[in-house]
């Protein structure tokens, strides 16, 4: 049952360092007293907070939805209290916080009861929706939502699945362990995906360095389940467009999708969150995350989301003397970690403790000597130097032209480079400076079509008014023109009711007199007969002068 | 003498015939180049560019009313852009025009009146509110212009420059150590 | 036929209008910013060209002869003028935005000294119609593809190292230097 592979271009051969961390069975961590939950974990909009600070939450309980397309669900790992919603520090290249859930356990880890999906009876959409409800987003990186990718969309009926258990990055041996611990259970899930895509066969593709995976899988698969390929060991083979080419020979066009090809790619990881959150309905609430490199007691551990990395470094041993930092991911299209209060999200699969004799400072970069090395190295098939050159001198135009968008930062690259020039850097700059132009030129594009339409409105009101004084205006004019002397009689009668109006105001009494008592209504007339006699007698002697 | 004469008229007349069709079968309605123009400028509608808007300067430089370099929004990045879609030398901006980072206008509710006025300074309409009701500003569709500032009696509105997030969290340009080489 | 193919060699190559006529070198530095830019002044230069150096050598061969031998630049530079201000009604019509861009290098044209030098050359050279044709297509395709070349090169200069005081027409009057030393490889090439 040999299946004919395609190399791709490029690729290179680090050391793997896989067996400091590969040899241990997964350890879970004791319970904690403090989980921070973010509430963007995965690629789209954040959730939505359902939770406020007070509410207490049980193991399981949604505490954020998901707000709009693109965008899954979050949970409390475990039961307890509220104590906050706000700005935490966050594993993102950038150091920057982001809007958590901080959440304090009650030590009595109470869940809510999980209820089993019945996966074959269910509506399609129905259970998409109930996996975007246990916040499934993919495990190999990318954390984009599930359940969107499990959508068949209107080509009914998938070529290939593919379950990409390749785990090419140096280091990083989460997946492995999960292959060789939980087979059966992967399978599993991959049995729902296949039932939700339609697809006619599911290839699981695996690197040859890790035997014992492919071992345990080949033991628990039923034949024409999946057909378990052992892929040769080159970074990056477990990408995904790198292994959908290494495994069917189709290559994807620039700019499209996966399916375009009748193509879809899984992590195992993904399959075996799907078998928890399908047969055993239990939303996501933890990973295998590897913790390797210079602690004292390497290994897989099963984390909660939400735990922070200064806790898991400790479960596995802590830190050694010399420790020169912390990587989250691997070593290729890993980050540098900016602060230990950062918890483990759905993206992290594994946090490695830096020493100088392994992660020396980077070499001061040389200038590009044009070799043609970074070309070569390509899994992409792009060139390298020419993006380097464009993005440095900012011409993002061009850089487009030269297909950046079609770079997968697997760091190729930057790894072969005699100048040790950090490629990669220069992308991910021209990327996100593309990005931001979009999205100014969108609101630019807004700002202009609200400006014009305002300019319209403003100019239409003002011919309204202008249509409605005209008219008004004829109006009067016609019934002045046409009925003259029935006009001047209204007129007249107008003239005589103002008149009337006018001497009425004047008659009216000051307002306090009124509702007075007999006694003070005779007082005040007294007083007014009295008036009105001087007055008669002034102008009787103002007569007479 | 007379047959140079002959000779120069008659290519003149030909010419200026064939001149005189191509006029009237190229003629060009309007300048879609106003359309380029405007599609770079950043919309802000601000006028500290001296027009009353994006529109009326793009018209201004494809007639080539105004210079290139009078955009602070837009910055040296879109001054850039514009000497790149004109075949011009890119120039620094303009005396005074400094560029200010992207900022939006908020409204503080406890002095706010009501009173509109506002409300009709927005060129893109993202104040909501009616006559004594407290006046809202819609975060996102503010481009930040700050006409809504002078008119308002009570000097109620302030201009907050909008903080980064990881949403809008961009890769900087990288600057590495190059060693010196000789 | 042959003779035909000769001259076109000889024009685009050998005896190359910018490289080693030195002619037209205003356009040659004012439009090569840019390859899209370069490519559309290529065009518009070949058609007037072309065109150009077959309406002169019909004007010359029947209306001026040996008795008007005088007005021959005169008449010459008319019916350039006239065709680049067809040109130029064409171009405004079809791409506003090459045209904003060719900016004053398209009337230019008028006065490029290539435009007019070919024509002359073609009465000097004794050309007949149709080897003004040729003779006018290939200097102008010889043109174009010195200036595509040139902006090529010049677009890679806008992103890499140039020591600050080669920058901008610094280096590329260096660049043009090193381009012309590699037409002269082309000498020699026919007879």
């Amino acid at each position: 049952m040999t299946r004919k592979l395609y190399a791709f271009n490029g690729g290179i051969h680090p050391e793997g360092h896989k067996d400091v961390s590969n040899a241990a069975p997964i350890r879970s961590m004791p319970l904690l007293a403090r989980y921070v939950v973010p509430l963007r974990q995965h690629i789209g909009s954040p959730a939505r907070a359902l939770v406020q600070a007070g509410d207490t939450v049980l193991r399981g309980q949604r505490i954020a939805a998901a707000e709009g397309y693109v965008s899954t669900a979050v949970h409390a790992p475990t039961s307890g209290r509220v104590t906050a919603v706000e700005l935490h520090p966050v594993p993102h290249p950038s150091g920057l916080y982001d809007v958590c859930v901080v959440i304090e356990s009650d030590g009595l880890d109470q869940g809510l009861e999980f209820q089993p999906l019945d996966w074959k009876a269910l509506e399609p959409s129905a259970l998409r929706n109930r996996l975007r409800d246990a916040g499934l987003a993919g495990l190999g990186g990318a954390v984009f939502p599930s359940y969107i990718k499990l959508n068949p969309g209107a080509a009914r009926g998938l070529d290939t699945l593919i379950l990409n258990g390749a785990e090419c990055e140096p280091w990083i041996t989460c997946d492995d362990r999960l292959m060789r611990e939980r087979a059966g259970e992967i399978l599993q899930g991959v049995a729902v995906m296949r039932h939700m895509l339609g697809a006619r066969e599911v290839l699981i593709g695996i690197e040859d360095n890790k035997p014992e995976a492919i071992a345990a899988l080949r033991a628990a698969v039923v034949a024409g389940e999946a057909e378990i390929v052992t892929v040769p060991t080159v970074y990056p083979g477990g990408a995904g467009k790198q292994l959908t080419y290494t495994l069917t020979g189709r290559e994807n066009p620039a700019g499209a999708r996966s399916t375009d090809i009748g193509v879809q790619v899984f992590n195992v990881g993904t399959a075996h969150a799907l078998y928890r959150a399908v047969v055993l309905g239990e939303p996501m609430l933890s990973r295998i995350v590897t913790v390797t490199g210079h602690v004292a007691r390497p290994g897989n551990f099963e984390v909660l989301l939400g735990t922070p990395v200064r806790d898991l470094i400790q479960a596995a041993g802590g830190a050694l003397a010399g420790a020169s930092g912390e990587v989250v991911g691997g070593p290729m299209m890993g980050f540098d970690l900016m602060d230990l209060a950062a918890p483990i999200t759905k993206a992290v699969n594994c946090i490695i403790v830096k020493d100088r004799a392994h992660f020396p400072a980077r070499a001061p970069a040389l200038p590009c000597i044009r070799c043609g090395a970074c070309a070569r190295a390509c899994p992409a098939k792009l060139q390298p130097f020419e993006l380097y050159w464009f993005s440095r001198a900012k011409d993002f135009g061009k850089t487009q032209a030269y297909k950046l968008f079609d770079c997968i930062e697997c760091g190729c690259c930057s790894f072969v480079c005699p100048s040790h020039i950090p490629l990669v850097d220069f992308y991910r700059f021209a990327k996100s400076e593309i990005w931001e132009r979009e999205q100014h030129k969108s609101g630019a594009d807004q700002a202009r079509a609200r400006h014009e339409f305002k300019e319209f409105r403003l100019e239409r009101e003002k011919q309204e008014k202008a249509e409605k004084l005209a008219a008004k205006v004829a109006e009067n004019r016609a019934r002045d023109a046409s009925a003259d002397p029935q006009a001047q009689a209204k007129h007249a009668l107008v003239q005589a009711a103002m008149e009337r109006a006018k001497k009425a105001r004047e008659g009216i009494a000051p307002l306090n007199t009124e509702h007075l008592p007999a006694a003070a209504e005779k007082e005040i007339a007294e007083i007014e007969a009295r008036r009105h006699a001087t007055e008669a007698a002034n102008q009787e002697t103002a007569g007479r002068e | 003498m007379l047959s140079a004469i002959l000779v120069m008229a008659g290519i003149g007349l030909v010419l200026g015939g064939v001149l005189g069709w191509a006029a009237i079968k190229y003629r060009v309605a309007d300048d879609p180049l106003v359309e380029k123009i405007d599609a770079i400028l950043p919309q802000t509608q601000c006028g500290q560019c001296g027009f009353p808007g994006c529109k009326p300067y793009a018209e201004a430089i494809a007639k080539g009313d105004a210079d290139i370099n009078l955009c602070p929004p837009g910055g040296e990045e879109g001054a850039k852009r514009l000497a790149e879609l004109l075949g011009v030398e890119a120039k620094p901006l303009g005396e005074g025009l400094e560029p200010k980072p992207k900022s939006v206008a908020v409204i503080d509710d406890q002095t706010c009146i009501g009173c509109t006025l506002c409300i009709q300074a927005c060129p893109v309409d993202a104040i909501v509110g009616a006559a004594k009701q407290l006046h809202v500003i819609v975060a996102s569709q503010c481009t930040g212009c700050e006409l809504c500032l002078p008119p308002c009696p009570v000097d109620c509105i302030r201009m907050e420059v909008v903080k980064e997030d990881l949403a809008s969290w961009k890769w900087r340009y990288p600057i590495h150590a190059m060693r010196r080489v000789a | 036929m042959e003779n035909y193919l000769l001259i076109l060699i000889a024009t685009v190559f050998v005896n190359n209008i910018v490289m080693s006529k030195i002619l037209g070198l205003c356009p040659f530095l004012g439009v090569s910013r840019k390859l899209e830019t370069a490519i559309g002044m290529g065009a518009a230069t070949t058609f007037v060209l072309t065109l150009g150096s077959g309406a002169s050598s019909l004007i010359d061969t029947y209306l001026l002869g040996q008795d008007l031998a005088y007005l021959r630049t005169l008449s010459f530079i008319v019916v350039i003028a006239g065709i680049v201000g067809f040109t130029e009604m064409f171009i405004k019509k079809t791409s506003p935005v090459l045209f904003r861009v060719l900016g004053i290098y398209l009337p230019l044209i008028t006065t490029n000294c290539a435009v007019l030098g070919i024509p002359l050359l073609n009465v000097q050279e004794q050309h007949n119609f149709v080897e003004s044709l040729f003779y006018g297509l290939g200097g102008s395709l010889g043109f174009t593809l010195v200036l595509v070349l040139f902006a090529a090169m010049r677009e890679r200069l806008e992103a890499a190292d140039v020591p600050k005081p080669f920058k901008g027409i610094s280096i590329a009057m260096v660049t043009a230097g090193l381009m012309s030393l590699a037409f002269m490889g082309f000498a020699g090439l026919i007879k």
